[in-house]
């Protein structure tokens, strides 16, 4: 299907152009605005010809914001923290629940195991605030109200679903022959895992990893509905930055450049995986 | 080869732990998610129930009647009106657009393999977060679309603060983060397609609308449909753009389901109506992912297939 047309080339051009204008340009205003002062950003008509200041990085690292009303503290650098550990210890914990459990769906074909595997699929698709409602009262009960373990444990309810399926999709591409020699070697069922099926569904495992990490990450309701402003991740932190009186525009672009940052470092490195990941396994990439 | 002398035991073990074996490796992931199914129970619980935060003295069964209530109350009506406004607008949208780029798209080559990548990055951004760059972008004061709404003539064009304009900027911002997710979708099936009838029809000269309705996007279906149920299961629930955005407002303009359960439980502490909103809402979803679930097991099931 060689386009020979000059006209249809140039529309081409047009539409990819208007494409990358239309999903890139977001992103560029609000780093450009980042390495501003208000006066600057305040200009009328905008301009793209500041001299950069990285005054709005210094204090939000250093937690003291100079406002028009004196210094305000803020725990930007804290949120950042909470969104690090959240992200990392909810996956840590799903790989240690949800590789066991893939392998047993995918190779152990068992009496329910279809039913179950769809239970834990279907909480991907249910209203979030079916559950975290309730969960509040629960949770002042139990003691885990603005606790990271609290939350931890709700973050599987993205993280799980997650690895359960695509996970599951490579231990199932394994051809099982392969652990089928393995184990008449003499060797246990255990070992079949760790030394064979393991290793070869490594890639799947470490795709799914990030996937649910960048999930994690940018989850809002769950921490917005539990956790209280020392346990929340940037995306709930950022918003009251933005409500906060008196801020300086250039500091919230900073924060969001900062809150941003990491997810796209990794879908940049993990990018071969992502169609399979966002598809649950549907879609090879 | 000491093994040898091992073995015999080692395989009658195996054999008494084979049937508990797959339960015992899903039993954690299980029970991490029962957890979750006592709140569910509490809410449909709730939902049968006249309770208010604030009067926990007059807190009884009511059965029925906060759905009833719906039947004559507006603003339930208004929320039903305003989700499926949502749902619809961004969905039609970002399925044109998704299709469009992917089509733009599907040659591979290092340029446009670049171009999907960097389309990417708006997907990846949170969805409460974009929406704040939103915010900004259409500030009054410095917003850059403001600005460039006043060049193009709209006079003091207060984009989610006025209500004419509300559902529209929301509905841009979904579209930003979102489409991207339709386009590699649809990129993905694109280039998984089969060659031999697109080579039969370039070599008898079929016009290319021709090709496109009676053989592309035939053959890409089973991707759109997936697509489709997978974002309108999601957009119905939108809470993050909608509440990061304008918390609802201005007045009940963007009062979608979630989003007005949240008021309720948390402004007016209606926890009966709140709780029954939800279980409407996930009446909804549930009738659509188990729709979505078929057909995405059979698209899994071709996919894997030919891998």
């Amino acid at each position: 299907m060689e386009t020979v047309n000059p006209i249809e080339r140039v529309l081409r051009g047009v539409a990819i152009t208007l494409v990358i204008l239309f999903f890139m340009f977001p992103i560029l205003w609000i780093v450009l605005m980042s390495f501003q002062t208000n006066e600057t950003i305040l200009r009328m008509p905008p301009s793209v010809v500041f001299t950069p200041t990285i005054e709005n990085y210094q204090a939000l690292i250093t937690g003291k914001l100079e406002t028009s009303a004196g210094i305000l503290e803020i725990a930007f650098m804290k949120n950042l923290f909470n969104s690090f550990f959240l992200s990392t210890a909810s996956v840590a914990i799903g790989l240690v629940l949800g590789v066991p459990a893939a392998y047993a769906f995918a190779r152990l074909k068992f009496k329910g195991s279809e039913d179950i595997a769809f239970t834990l699929l279907s909480f991907r698709f249910a209203p979030p605030l079916l559950v975290l409602l309730p969960l509040t009262i629960y949770f002042q009960q139990l003691g885990l109200a603005n606790t990271y373990g609290g939350l931890i444990w709700v973050y599987q309810l993205i993280v799980l679903p997650l690895i359960l399926w695509i996970v599951r999709g490579y231990f199932e591409d394994i051809p099982a022959d392969v652990e089928y020699a393995y184990r008449i070697a003499g060797h246990s069922w255990g070992a079949t895992f760790r030394k064979i099926a393991l290793p070869l569904a490594g890639p799947g495992i470490a795709a799914a990893a990030l996937l649910a990490f960048i999930f994690a990450w940018n989850n809002f309701v769950f921490a917005l509905v539990l956790a209280s402003a020392d346990k929340q991740p940037v995306t709930v932190g950022a918003l009251a930055f933005v409500t906060a009186s008196g801020i300086q525009y250039g500091q919230i672009a900073a924060g969001i450049v900062l809150s941003i940052a990491p997810t796209f470092a990794l879908a940049l490195y993990a990018q071969r995986y992502l169609v399979e990941g966002l598809s649950l396994g549907a879609v090879k990439g | 080869m000491s093994d040898a002398t091992t073995s015999a035991p080692r395989a009658r073990r195996f054999k008494v732990s084979r049937q508990l074996l797959p339960y015992l490796l899903s039993l954690p992931a299980l029970l991490t998610c029962i957890g979750i199914l006592i709140p569910f129970l509490t809410a449909v619980w709730y939902s049968l129930q006249r309770y208010r935060l604030s009067q926990p003295w007059n807190r009884g069964f009511n059965w029925g009647q906060n759905y009833l209530n719906f039947m004559t109350d507006s603003a339930f009506w208004n929320t039903l009106k305003v989700s499926m406004t949502y749902a619809f607008a961004t969905v039609a949208l970002e399925l044109l657009l998704g299709l469009g780029i992917a089509l733009l798209l599907q040659k591979r080559n290092r340029f446009n393999n670049f171009v999907s990548i960097m389309l990417l990055m708006p997907l990846m951004t949170a969805p409460a977060l974009a929406s704040l760059m939103w915010k900004l972008m259409t500030n009054p004061g410095f917003g850059i679309l403001s600005y460039f709404a006043t060049l193009l003539g709209f006079e003091d064009f207060r984009w989610a603060s006025d209500p004419k304009t509300a559902m529209m900027t929301v509905v841009i911002v979904d579209i930003w983060v979102y489409t991207p997710f339709i386009m590699i979708l649809l990129l993905a099936g694109l280039r998984s397609l089969p060659k031999q009838p697109f080579e039969a029809a370039a070599l008898d000269g079929v016009p290319r609308p021709f090709v496109f309705w009676r053989i592309t996007l035939p053959m890409l279906t089973p991707f759109l449909l997936t697509a489709t149920l997978f974002r309108v299961i999601e957009s119905i629930q939108q809470f993050d753009i909608i509440y990061a955005m304008t918390q609802g407002g201005p007045g009940d303009k963007l009062t979608v389901f979630q989003v007005e359960a949240y008021l309720n439980f948390f402004q007016s502490t209606n926890v009966g109506r709140s709780a029954a909103l939800l279980m409407i809402l996930w009446a909804i979803t549930y009738t659509l992912s188990n729709i979505f679930i078929k057909n995405w097991l059979r698209l899994r099931e071709k996919q894997r297939g030919n891998a």
